[in-house]
């Protein structure tokens, strides 16, 4: 392939080729102060052009790479980086064995995590992106990665993908941590912002979970808290794992072990400000 | 070397490993072909780069789990069969792994697929559909097509596990200008445990790998399939008379040519011991051969030209003529 | 009239972990995962390794758990026939 980029985020490496420079060399200044890759990459993913003239004439992106969704629509080239990122997140979603992968949101304060998962629009990716701008250490906003023998939490901090109005609520940081402003995507207008110093420098440093919540987001709701047994938050967690079944007893005892070990919470909240207190409540409480 | 190459390489010799320069290159050539765990299976033991190490051990992990899951529906399909009373032959990879055969070693597996006689073809969907089985397509015109002129009833698939049965009546479409005989097969079969469910015997088991791979799919993934041929004739090797029966039967089956092919390119990929008598080249060999290895160092399927040639040759081996250009003209028209 | 005899499979093929009341299942041979509600995992421990049909199950874990008298086989042979589906337990 044309142009070539290789990209470490936490433990996992992706081997990135385009046909086009653009997309690259925007994740390039995204992902400038990450460590360096590995020399072997776990996934490759190819931002490629439909047709040859495709490259030139109303260029269309297709995902394409290790795993590839067959009918998935191209995308166009504005849009590269993500293309790119959702190259990555197939790669993740379809084809990740060396962890339990789990779509949630995560977040570290002294050496324990609180995971966050549901479904889109209960703002988890917001809310972990706002906990590492308050002192908490951002371990990542669409993936959780658990290690299969430990059961502790692997950082995946990649950059955030920042909606509509959630963009507001980050108008404090360094400019060179956002990304560009792409409009006209199917959700809307996004901005990726990148996590900060700390975040980046100890994405290598494991957490052990502390917290599971299942947030849910609604202007009209009134503020609430439920319990979540455990058998309820095992099954609810296997519906955010694309590979929870390919991992066997492994992933078995992963889970299983991480809904014994760490409490969960239902919480309702009608704006940041309120999910950030509920989050403090939750902390401290024995 | 190129990466194709490269691969069957190492899959043929695994010390080879520490001469490896680009592993991610490699294994993405692996995955696209469908042969990371195959990959990981022979290469376990080697001395390897951690990452690497890692990255295969999950492999074989992955393809333990896929293991246990296709047997599983072996059991689910053996409890539902065997009321019948009626021979339920295991194909491809699941027929591997329940025998204990060695392309099974780190194998991705898909779909079960059965043979069963065409008589109890009836019966046969009335349990399964009873147990839990489903129909996957709802459209009338594939559905035609499959029933009268393919090899199997439409698929079918589990409600509650997602996971596909085909349910085949014979080797290849009726249509095909090679008809094998799918009474003689049934015949030979090898029982398994209970003998609800059965294996091919060794020779048509190598000769259904090839119709496999030459006759009734566009060579996509032939790499996998060659190695399934290469290991097959290393295990039957030792049976009496194996190279006998393989060339009988195929001849009876009107498989000879393909069989023949297959075992001179496993030869010269993969080293398999072949009779001496095998080895004569056919012109059309190192075709098949670039077809195999027509993949790229980022998992690109390469030469579109040569790879189009095989398709259409193989849904004309399928179809007669105007019966093909009728099916490529409906599902083109669908496509729009 | 007691139904059909089942049998489950011996109890080192399953993994078993207590999850707030419920059982979360590792069934080693399939590969699948189930979560159970009493009396599924009293009813798979009485036939592991051993067939049963449901008045001997009713029997077996009588002295664990606690059946109305009237339902049990009933309630009993409901279950059975989810655990048949479900492919933890097979005629016998």
């Amino acid at each position: 392939m044309r142009h070539r980029l290789d990209l470490r985020i936490g433990p996992v490496t992706f081997r990135i080729g385009s046909d086009w420079r653009a997309p690259l060399d925007a994740l390039r200044r995204l992902y400038g102060t990450y460590p360096a890759p590995d020399p072997v990459a776990d996934f490759t993913v190819r931002l490629e052009a439909e047709r040859p003239w495709r490259r030139f004439i109303r260029p269309s992106v297709a995902i394409r790479g290790d795993y590839i969704l067959p009918d998935a629509a191209p995308s166009s080239l504005t849009h590269g980086l993500l293309a790119a990122e959702m190259g990555m997140n197939l790669q993740m979603a379809l084809g990740q064995r060396r962890f339990l992968l789990l779509h949630a949101s995560a977040a570290e304060r002294d050496g324990r995590a609180l995971l966050m998962t549901g479904h889109s629009g209960a703002g988890k990716s917001t809310l972990a992106a706002l906990l590492g701008e308050r002192g908490w250490r951002f371990l990542g906003d669409e993936f959780a990665l658990v290690d299969l023998e430990s059961g502790a939490l692997h950082p995946f901090p990649r950059a955030i993908s920042l909606k509509n109005e959630a963009l507001g609520l980050f108008g404090g940081v360094a400019p060179e941590r956002l990304g560009p402003i792409l409009d006209g995507t199917p959700k809307g207008r996004i901005r990726h912002l990148r996590p900060n110093g700390e975040a980046i420098a100890r994405m290598d440093e494991i957490a052990r979970p502390a917290l599971i919540l299942f947030p849910r987001f609604g202007r009209d709701l009134v503020r609430d808290i439920r319990p979540v047994g455990a058998a309820e938050a095992f099954v609810r967690l296997t519906q955010a794992s694309t590979n929870y079944v390919a991992l066997a007893e492994r992933g078995f005892d992963a889970l299983s072990g991480l809904v014994n070990g760490a409490p969960a919470r239902a919480i309702d909240y009608p704006d940041t400000d309120t999910a950030m207190a509920l989050v403090d409540e939750l902390w401290s409480a024995p | 070397m190129t990466i194709a190459l490269t691969l069957v390489r190492l899959l043929a010799d695994p010390a080879g490993a520490g001469a490896v320069a680009d592993w991610t290159s490699l294994l993405a050539a692996a995955r696209a072909e469908s042969l990371l765990g195959t990959l990981a299976h022979r290469l376990d033991g080697q001395k390897l780069p951690p990452k690497v190490d890692a990255i295969l051990a999950a492999a074989r992990a992955d393809a333990a789990q896929a293991r246990t899951q296709a047997l599983w529906e072996a059991e689910m399909a053996r409890r539902a069969l065997a009321p019948l009373g009626l021979p339920a032959v295991l194909l491809k990879g699941t027929a591997y792994a329940a025998a204990g055969l060695s392309p099974a070693a780190g194998r991705s597996i898909g779909d079960l697929d059965i043979l069963v006689p065409r008589a109890g073809l009836p019966e046969v969907e009335r349990v399964l559909l009873a147990y839990g089985w489903e129909w996957v397509k709802d459209d009338s015109y594939d559905d035609l097509y499959y029933r009268r002129w393919m090899h199997e009833l439409p698929p079918l698939i589990h409600k509650e596990r997602d996971r596909m049965i085909d349910v085949h009546h014979t080797i290849l479409p009726l249509t095909a200008r090679r008809t094998p005989d799918a009474e003689a097969l049934i015949a030979a079969r090898r029982p398994l445990g209970d003998g609800a469910l059965s294996i091919l015997a060794p020779a048509d088991m190598v000769i259904h790998a090839a119709a496999h791979l030459f006759a009734d799919g566009d060579l996509a993934g032939g790499l996998r399939n060659l190695w399934d041929i290469d290991r097959l004739l290393r295990d039957f090797a030792a049976e009496p008379d194996f190279w006998q029966q393989l060339r009988e039967r195929a001849e009876r089956h009107q498989m000879l040519s393909p069989v023949l092919r297959a075992g001179r390119i496993a030869n010269d990929l993969y080293g398999t011991p072949v009779p001496d008598g095998w080895r004569v080249w056919d012109s059309a060999d190192p075709l098949f051969k670039a077809r195999l290895l027509a993949r790229d160092s980022w998992g690109r399927a390469t030469r579109p030209a040569l790879r189009l040639g095989f398709y259409v040759r193989s849904h004309a081996l399928r179809m007669p003529p105007l019966m093909l250009a009728r099916h490529l003209w409906t599902k083109a028209r669908k496509a729009s | 009239m007691a139904g059909p005899r089942f049998i489950a499979d011996p109890p080192e093929a399953a993994k078993a972990v207590a999850l707030d009341g419920l059982t979360a299942l590792y069934h080693r041979p399939s590969g699948l995962t189930h979560i159970l509600a009493p009396p599924a995992p009293q009813i798979l421990a009485a036939l592991a390794g051993k067939p049963g049909d449901a008045a001997e199950i009713a029997l077996r874990i009588a002295a664990e758990f606690e059946l109305e008298a009237e339902d049990a086989e009933a309630a009993i042979g409901a279950r059975l026939a989810e655990l048949e589906a479900a492919g933890l337990v097979r005629r016998a």
